[in-house]
């Protein structure tokens, strides 16, 4: 059974200035010990999942379709059931460490009590629990009485992800996990990730707008846009043979350094992303699209498999062609 | 501090700075614990030229640049930009920051949330009292840093545009003021990757159309790639290697710049090289080397093997020629 | 922080029913003030003149308010009182916010030892016992309304001066006061520009918030016997209410209407005060 799926998940905002639709039908299957890149630009509808996965949205949010965790609807789950299943099978990690954690507590403390909520284990036995997960995640266990602000901005991500490893989650969601980190600091949490899901056999939900760290960290990639996935398949192919013109845009955003192609020639996409409240007709992406043609404006692609057979690819765009 | 440690002979140098240092902290002096932010930086940078300055934060980057406006005051040495002296003479200074603008890496905080894109944009020209149709000069600089049709973003506020634009803005904003050189910060760091390019692009445009200088401050060695003719590497308050862009980042002579290479996901079949440890505290300056408690030379025993161990230990090294106009600081 | 526009300013506002409420109050009793001359005479505030009226009267057709001991119309003194009490008011929270305000600015600003030299100063205002204060003041300036201002003002601009310089510490840190610095501006550029314009709101407000201490002020020191004994004000028509004995006589029209009057303006630009406070401090806004 998949440890998450997602089935034409759609999410809409209730704002003063009406609906916002963030995610608009989304298909998403993440079997045990998979990692699953989500890509796309601020505001395209990828932290928004994140939180519908553990219900976590501000409250009138409407949520439609279903999110299946370990094949439970989380949105038929009780109160009680709901707080079980956070944190034991599926954990959060966001980005802004500085913010996720209370500064007036003890780190050690911090992780105890996610450990303590959610088992029945004495002080002793928890405080035992809380060393082996920072030496885990590469933190000396002594440091657990530490506080947030005594510690670097590497340090504090490494706290948060033990933090969320605490009660042993299936799932890790990582929003944005480096973005506010320093290269050589987001190549050691990117490290860490790994190890853990290969020692740990941890299935991961990895989401940011960085295509080259999710083809670094992930098996497979999604690529969103307005709300939607417009592209997936095996990281590699993804951005070594994107199909999707935006993916294509996206993955040229990250030059090969040495590559001759891209030497003094910056590529990016011109435009802003689309306001969700009032998206384009047909295809969303075609007022940005560089290959649209007059169908574009009309007809919105759905997405579909293409490649070979054995390839895990699909687009929606028409100039694909399908399977 | 040897000859040849001033990249490539230019006959027309636009930036130059001499053994400039910034402390922050303690008295300012030369001892313990005063934050040695710069710690003794020789570089040039030519007319036109697009020079990026590349490290882990903490380096002193970023001061560096502000030091460049006299917005941080150096305890030691000297900069020159155009000709003019950076002192704390404050009619000097304005002239001074005329003609050197600064981009930031935070395009919301950089912009007053009550003043229009207009007021934003004339704020430079009124500063200095630039002659001229004021809405002329803004709409036109608008237009120049691709906000078409530019009457439209005029009475604008920051929150209305997105992070691009409000980047574009202030492009536009320094380019109004018709400056040599800009001094980037950051400049596409808080953008959303899909939009980097188009900045990076229009930034680069302007190094062809106005001759204009850009030096950029970035942790990013694929901007250095996209957009730098030379590329110069800071560690811990010093450049430790400066040379043209295709030969750092192709033959990286220091280690530091080989590691900070390493881990650029999609570089080439460079084998990783994670550095451990935390970004260098420039108040806790090491002996020798300042890179050899991090260096994996030191580290793998190669150091040892070669017997320059106890010079990377002991003795700081200096910039040296590597090949034409390359130079880096390593004992090895 | 975002700025707050024009008209979603008004929006939140129309939506603030107390604000609202307080608003009409201080709108009414502003046109009484401005309008006591042709409401009423300035007779009616004469002993000399109300000889021939009944004392203690109770109110009725004549005397909607009825008279006091010496036959004067208590409405008469309750309209005049407003303008004294607004005015008083009004002109204390004035200096108050100016005083305030400039510390504040200068401190915030200025930083280094001038803070610090105004701060010990802004201190040691601060931790000054009110009253005492203001009655030696009272005692040794003279009964006068010019007097009593300055006692209020010289008293409550401390918190003014902290409020101020706190933000102004704040906006001082923001990126685009860096960058108007990159961009060659002077000081007072920056002040104008941008630290003037982010602190003025919360002036503002802390200002709407300074009128009804200053009001309660003027009340206490006037019923304390250190008010101006020329002109008719809340405060004085309480203390003679007291000192004639109306209290123990039971001519509740006599204390009523002015006590009354006080509750009202205080309750009302408080609730206007707080309203903009919310509206204008983002720090505020949030919650």
């Amino acid at each position: 059974m998949s440890i998450l799926e997602l089935r034409d998940l759609s999410v809409t905002y209730r704002t003063e200035g009406g609906d916002v639709p963030a995610v608009r039908g989304v298909n998403l299957t993440i079997e045990a010990g998979d990692t699953v890149g989500l890509a796309g630009e601020s505001g395209c509808g990828k932290s928004t999942i994140a939180g519908a996965v553990l219900r976590l949205l501000p409250a009138g949010t409407r949520v439609d379709g279903q999110v299946l965790l370990d094949g439970e609807d989380v949105y038929q789950m009780n109160p009680g059931r709901l707080r079980a299943v956070r944190w034991t099978s599926a954990a959060i990690v966001f980005q802004g460490a500085l913010h996720s954690l209370n500064p007036v507590h003890r780190v050690g403390a911090q992780i105890a009590e996610a450990i303590r909520v959610h088992g029945s284990v004495d002080g002793r036995a928890a405080a035992t629990r809380v060393g082996e997960l920072l030496e885990q995640v590469g933190i000396p266990a002594s440091r657990a009485s530490r506080y947030p602000h005594q510690l670097s901005g590497g340090q504090r991500q490494r706290v948060l992800i033990a933090l969320a490893l605490a009660c042993e989650p299936k799932l890790l969601i990582a929003d944005e996990p480096t973005t506010a980190l320093d290269v050589m600091v987001q190549a050691q949490v990117l490290d860490l990730l790994a190890s853990l899901q290969r020692d740990h056999g941890l299935a991961m939900l990895f989401i940011t707008h960085d295509l080259s760290v999710l083809t670094h960290a992930c098996r497979r990639l999604a690529v969103m846009y307005a709300g939607r996935i417009v592209e997936t398949g095996l990281g590699v192919d993804v951005f070594r043979d994107p199909q999707h013109p935006y993916s294509r845009a996206l993955a040229g955003a990250f030059p090969t350094i040495g590559d001759p192609s891209s030497r003094l020639r910056p590529s990016g996409l011109a435009g802003d992303p689309p306001d969700p409240s009032a998206l384009p007709t047909g295809c969303p992406f075609h007022p940005r699209c560089t290959v649209a043609v007059d169908a574009c404006r009309t007809t919105d692609v759905q997405l579909r498999p293409v490649g070979s057979a054995s390839s895990e690819a699909s687009a929606a765009c028409v100039h694909v062609e399908p399977r | 501090m040897s000859p040849d440690a001033q990249g490539p002979p230019t006959t027309d140098t636009l930036v130059s700075v001499r053994g400039a240092h910034v402390r922050f902290g303690a008295g300012r002096g030369a001892g313990t614990g005063a934050v040695r932010a710069v710690d003794g930086v020789d570089l040039e940078v030519a007319r036109g030229e697009v020079l990026a300055l590349v490290g882990e934060s903490g380096c002193g980057k970023t001061t560096l640049i502000r030091s460049m406006i006299g917005l941080e005051p150096l305890a030691e040495g000297s900069i020159a930009v155009d000709g003019l002296e950076v002192t704390r003479n404050a009619r000097e200074l304005r002239a001074l920051r005329r003609r050197a603008q600064m981009i930031f890496q935070d395009p919301t905080g950089a912009l007053n949330p009550r003043h229009t894109i207009f007021e934003a944009v004339a704020e430079g020209l009124r500063i200095h009292r630039v002659d001229g149709d004021e809405t002329e000069l803004v709409t036109a600089a608008l237009a120049s840093a691709g906000l078409r049709p530019p009457e439209r973003y005029l009475r604008r506020f920051p929150h209305e545009l997105s992070g691009g634009q409000r980047q574009r803005v202030l492009i536009a904003a320094a380019m109004a003021l018709d400056p040599v050189v800009l001094l980037a910060d950051e400049p596409v760091a808080s953008l959303d990757a899909s939009i980097r390019g188009e900045i990076l692009a229009l930034m680069r445009s302007y190094v062809d159309t106005h001759g204009v200088s850009i030096i950029a401050v970035t942790h990013d060695l694929g901007l250095a790639w996209n957009i730098a003719d030379r590329v110069a590497v800071m560690y811990l308050g010093r450049i430790v290697e400066l040379g043209p862009t295709e030969e750092v980042l192709a033959d990286p002579q220091h280690p530091y710049t080989r590691a900070l290479l390493s881990v650029v996901p999609e570089t080439r079949g460079l084998e990783q090289q994670i550095l451990q440890g935390e970004t260098p505290d420039p108040s806790r300056m090491p002996a020798g080397c300042r890179f050899h408690p991090r260096c994996p030379v030191v580290a793998s025993g190669e150091a040892a093997r070669l017997g320059i161990e106890a010079r990377c230990r002991g003795e700081d090294p200096v910039l040296t020629q590597r090949s034409a106009g390359h130079t880096a600081a390593c004992h090895l | 922080m975002t700025a707050v526009s024009r008209a979603d300013f008004l929006r939140r506002f129309r939506r603030d029913r107390l604000a609202m409420f307080g608003l009409a109050v201080l709108i009414l009793f502003a046109l009484m003030a401005i309008l006591a001359p042709v409401l009423v005479d300035d007779d009616a505030l004469s002993a000399v003149a109300s000889l021939d009226n009944p004392t203690w009267a109770s109110p009725s057709g004549d005397f909607l308010l009825g008279t006091d001991h010496l036959g004067r119309s208590v409405a008469a003194q309750f309209v005049y009182g407003s303008r004294v009490s607004l005015f008083v008011g009004l002109m204390a929270t004035i200096f108050t916010i100016a005083i305030g305000s400039i510390v504040g600015v200068v401190a915030g600003f200025a930083g280094k030892w001038v803070d610090a030299a105004l701060m010990r100063l802004t201190d040691w205002f601060l931790v000054i016992p009110f009253l005492p204060l203001a009655i030696v003041l009272a005692a040794v300036l003279g009964r006068g309304i010019w007097n009593i201002i300055f006692v209020i003002s010289i008293t409550s601009w401390p918190s003014t001066a902290r409020l101020v310089r706190a933000q102004v510490l704040t906006v001082k840190e923001r990126l685009y006061v860096d960058r108007a610095r990159a961009l060659g501006a002077s000081q007072l550029h920056v002040v104008r520009r941008h630290v003037l314009p982010n602190v003025a709101p919360l002036i503002l407000a802390s200002a709407t918030l300074a009128v009804p201490i200053s009001i309660l002020t003027e009340t206490t020191l006037a019923f304390l016997g250190l008010g101006d004994p020329t002109q008719a004000s809340w405060g004085k028509t309480l203390e003679e209410a007291f000192q004639a004995g109306a209290i123990s006589r039971g001519a509740w029209w006599y204390y009523l209407p002015a006590g009354l009057g006080i509750v009202a303006v205080v309750l009302a630009f408080t609730l206007f005060g707080r309203a903009l406070e919310e509206i204008l401090d983002p720090r505020l806004r949030e919650r």
